[in-house]
């Protein structure tokens, strides 16, 4: 893999499954009392986030943390940049901590991208725009081959704003490379203006759907996408792709249930559903922190050595 | 001091023949034929002489983005390009929608390297709201009207605008121009490149062709219900080129015009996510670019323009989102057109020089045939020699070309602007 990971676009299955199989070692470390390697010590890793986000921010973080690496974080508005100070700028004022890895998090597509291209430090994309966001589709690649075994021939439902949504456009490539079909189902509005070359069929009918899922990913349904009036209201898009306990019951008793976080219970999941036993949104939540310490020390450690040896050494 | 342009082949609207041009004191051709002799010698040989290029469409950013561009520069890049008139843009800070503002440009514009031509806004600050003092404008022999940077929403107040123009022809002399930057904000806004394949896969926001091709058919509308004259800028999509096809068959008075990067690159090019890419209208599909090549070749579409339009580094240095649009142009538009259009020399000179001067109303001084009389606005190319496109050699202040490192075939060698050289073997003198 190349010292930057800025979308899942270019990696091939022999390379998504490497990463999957060193989660494995870092989900064990996860599991110890003293959840800490020294892996990283001496490395400094920075989140560079233009738009809020807890959620990833702290993962990255932890990520870090428990891989013994130093941490920086900087959050920024999008909206300072206009104000005179160039994106470049920025990068190279964090340039110059001395950071080895930058994970930057942006409103916009491609910006980690440019950001490579500026910088030394390996850039991980932790979401841009409407882009990708590499790092959640390779942690729900693994919660679903941690439940189901290979993605092989599995079929994968997502649901909703496709079009909007770096998540979708991750997982689609993710899920396709480790041989799943792919059914994107949302109206017509919330899909991308062009579909072509994607490797998915599209339906407007979830319940159609449901019962031939191995996975059903419901995304974040966003309220702005109300106002720009590209749906008619929230209960209608309930009505239609609202997953609630009655169309739950649709779906294959084995099939498993995943969200990116954060849920809008009620919307895109019932509060019954996001507890249903088939959910693993929190499984979720807990790889995103293995995955991307996988991440970390493959770009950044001799990931290669460790995949062969045994384990790494404990920390104090 | 008189010149002769030595050795080269001289071609204009009226044909082509292998003649030394004699440039005489007073800034005008004292003669054309053989065995010419004057005080100095500029080589042609193995060239082509022409009338010099008129750009119908070039952001200069004086007054109020001089870190961007100045007149200076600007007129120093065109001449550099083969252009000895520029057609200026009146999206300045502020906007070329008064005398005040306009005497301003054209009082920089003096000394420069080519003619500033001066256009004025329609509205008020370019704000769509208001109409611009047209007449005043008009008394100051501003003969080309244009929003440029955004096109007029409002159908009611470009009713009113495209009226008003026809009743001003008898003081300008010529017809009056509008010129619209077709764009419906309303489908365009919060789109960054055009929309398709690309944007869905990108991730970048897109706007659709419809939001140029909405407008270019509203304007149509109105130009058969009010007679005036318009020229719509930057044709980009294979929609708008049909429609004015079909325009020009039914005898309205419209005339077009498209860039080089318009009829060169496609919507593929922003996967780099550089925002040196990001131009409105935007960079479209390759079936788009086919037709704006048609409808060069056909005529339907009457001039080559640059859209030339200088920022910084620094403003460039955003994200897609933020970065303004806009690219240069005035320094590659003729290699571009020669290498892109699979036209004939005479045919590209055509579309880059005599036929804009006519829309913008310089015929009597550009794009004017090379006879004894006549003003010595010429420019001498070489159609064969190659260059590498630097943004950096350029003479603009900015550097944003999206040609970066490509191997270009056609270079301008001299370029004569009122008698006087002002680009000589490639080195600017002014």
């Amino acid at each position: 893999m190349t010292a930057h990971l800025l979308g899942i676009d270019g990696m091939d299955r022999a390379e998504i499954e490497e990463l999957l199989d060193l989660t494995d070692t870092f989900a064990e470390i996860g599991r110890r009392p003293i959840a800490r390697v020294p892996a990283l010590r001496g490395r400094t890793v920075a989140t560079l986030f233009f738009e809020d986000s807890t959620r990833t921010r702290v993962s990255f973080d932890t990520a870090a943390k428990r891989l013994s690496a130093d941490t920086l974080n900087f959050a920024s508005g999008s909206s300072s940049l206009s104000k005179g100070e160039s994106l470049r700028d920025t990068v190279d004022v964090i340039a110059s901590y001395g950071v080895d890895a930058l994970v930057v998090r942006h409103p916009m597509a491609g910006t980690p991208h440019r950001i490579a291209d500026w910088t030394d430090a390996s850039v991980i994309n932790a979401g841009d725009g409407s882009h990708e966001h590499p790092t959640q589709a390779l942690l729900d690649a693994y919660t679903i081959r941690q439940h189901r075994g290979a993605l092989d021939g599995m079929h994968v439902g997502i649901v909703g704003d496709i079009r909007h949504s770096r998540v979708a456009r991750s997982n689609v490539l993710a899920f396709s490379a480790l041989g799943a079909e792919i059914t994107l189902v949302a109206p017509t509005t919330l899909l991308p203006s062009a579909l072509v070359g994607w490797p998915v069929r599209v339906s407007h009918d979830l319940d159609e759907v449901l019962p031939s899922l191995d996975a059903c990913y419901l995304l974040r349904m966003q309220q702005e996408r109300i106002t720009e009036g590209l749906i008619p209201s929230v209960r209608e898009y309930v009505a239609d792709y609202g997953l609630d306990a009655a169309r739950a019951a649709r779906l294959p008793a084995d099939a498993l249930i995943c969200h990116p976080g954060p849920t809008n219970r009620g919307v895109e999941i019932s509060a019954e559903v996001a507890a249903d036993p088939r959910s693993v949104i929190l499984d979720q939540v807990v790889n995103g922190v293995s995955v991307r310490m996988a991440v970390l020390f493959l770009l950044l450690g001799s990931g290669r050595e460790l995949a062969d040896k045994a384990e790494p050494e404990v920390g104090p | 001091m008189t010149i002769v342009l030595r050795g080269g082949r001289v071609i204009d609207r009226s044909g082509e023949r292998v003649v030394d041009v004699e440039i005489g004191d007073d800034g005008r051709i004292a003669d054309v034929g053989t065995g010419l002799s004057g005080d100095t010698d500029l080589d042609a040989s193995g060239c082509v002489v022409s009338p010099g290029f008129v750009d119908l469409h070039t952001h200069l950013r004086e007054p109020g983005q001089e870190d961007a561009e100045t007149i200076e520069t600007g007129a120093r890049g065109g001449a550099l390009g083969g252009y000895t008139a520029l057609v200026a843009m009146p999206n300045t800070e502020p906007a070329m929608d008064c005398a005040a503002v306009v005497e301003l440009v054209r009082t920089l514009g003096r000394g420069a390297a080519c003619e500033i031509v001066p256009t004025g806004a329609m509205t008020v600050g370019r704000r769509g709201e208001d109409m611009a003092p047209m007449g005043e404008l008009v008394d100051q022999g501003v003969g080309i009207f244009t929003d440029d940077g955004t096109g007029l929403q409002d159908p009611r107040l470009m009713r009113r605008v495209m009226e008003y123009s026809t009743g001003l022809s008898h003081r300008l002399g010529r017809p009056v121009v509008l010129a619209q930057h077709c764009e419906v904000t309303a489908l365009a806004a919060g789109g960054y490149m055009h929309e398709g394949e690309w944007s869905s896969r990108l991730g970048i926001p897109g706007q659709p062709a419809e939001a140029e091709e909405l407008m270019v058919m509203r304007d149509i509308a109105l130009v058969r219900l009010t007679g005036a004259h318009m020229h719509f800028q930057h044709l980009s999509t294979a929609g708008s080129v049909a429609m004015v096809r079909d325009a020009k068959a039914a005898g309205l008075p419209v005339t077009a015009e498209a860039t080089p990067h318009h009829f060169t690159l496609t919507d593929a090019a922003c996967a780099s996510y550089d925002p040196v890419f990001k131009v409105h209208p935007p960079l479209r599909t390759d079936d788009d670019v086919a037709a704006v090549r048609r409808g060069l070749a056909d005529g339907t579409i009457d001039a080559i323009a640059t859209d030339h339009a200088p920022h910084t580094d620094h403003a460039k240095e955003l994200s897609f989102d933020l970065a303004p649009p806009g690219m240069l142009g005035l320094e590659t538009a003729f290699s571009l057109a020669l290498e892109g259009l699979g036209l004939d020399l005479p045919d590209v000179l055509a579309l880059l020089s005599w036929r804009p001067a006519a829309i913008a109303g310089l015929s009597d001084r550009h794009g004017a045939d090379i006879q004894p009389g006549n003003p010595a606005n010429l420019c001498v190319v070489d159609p064969d020699a190659t260059w590498v496109v630097s943004g950096r050699a350029m003479a603009s202040r900015s550097s944003n070309s999206p040609f970066e490192g490509r191997t270009l075939r056609g270079r301008v060698r001299h370029t004569v602007l009122e008698g006087q050289p002002v680009v000589v073997d490639g080195e600017a003198r002014r």
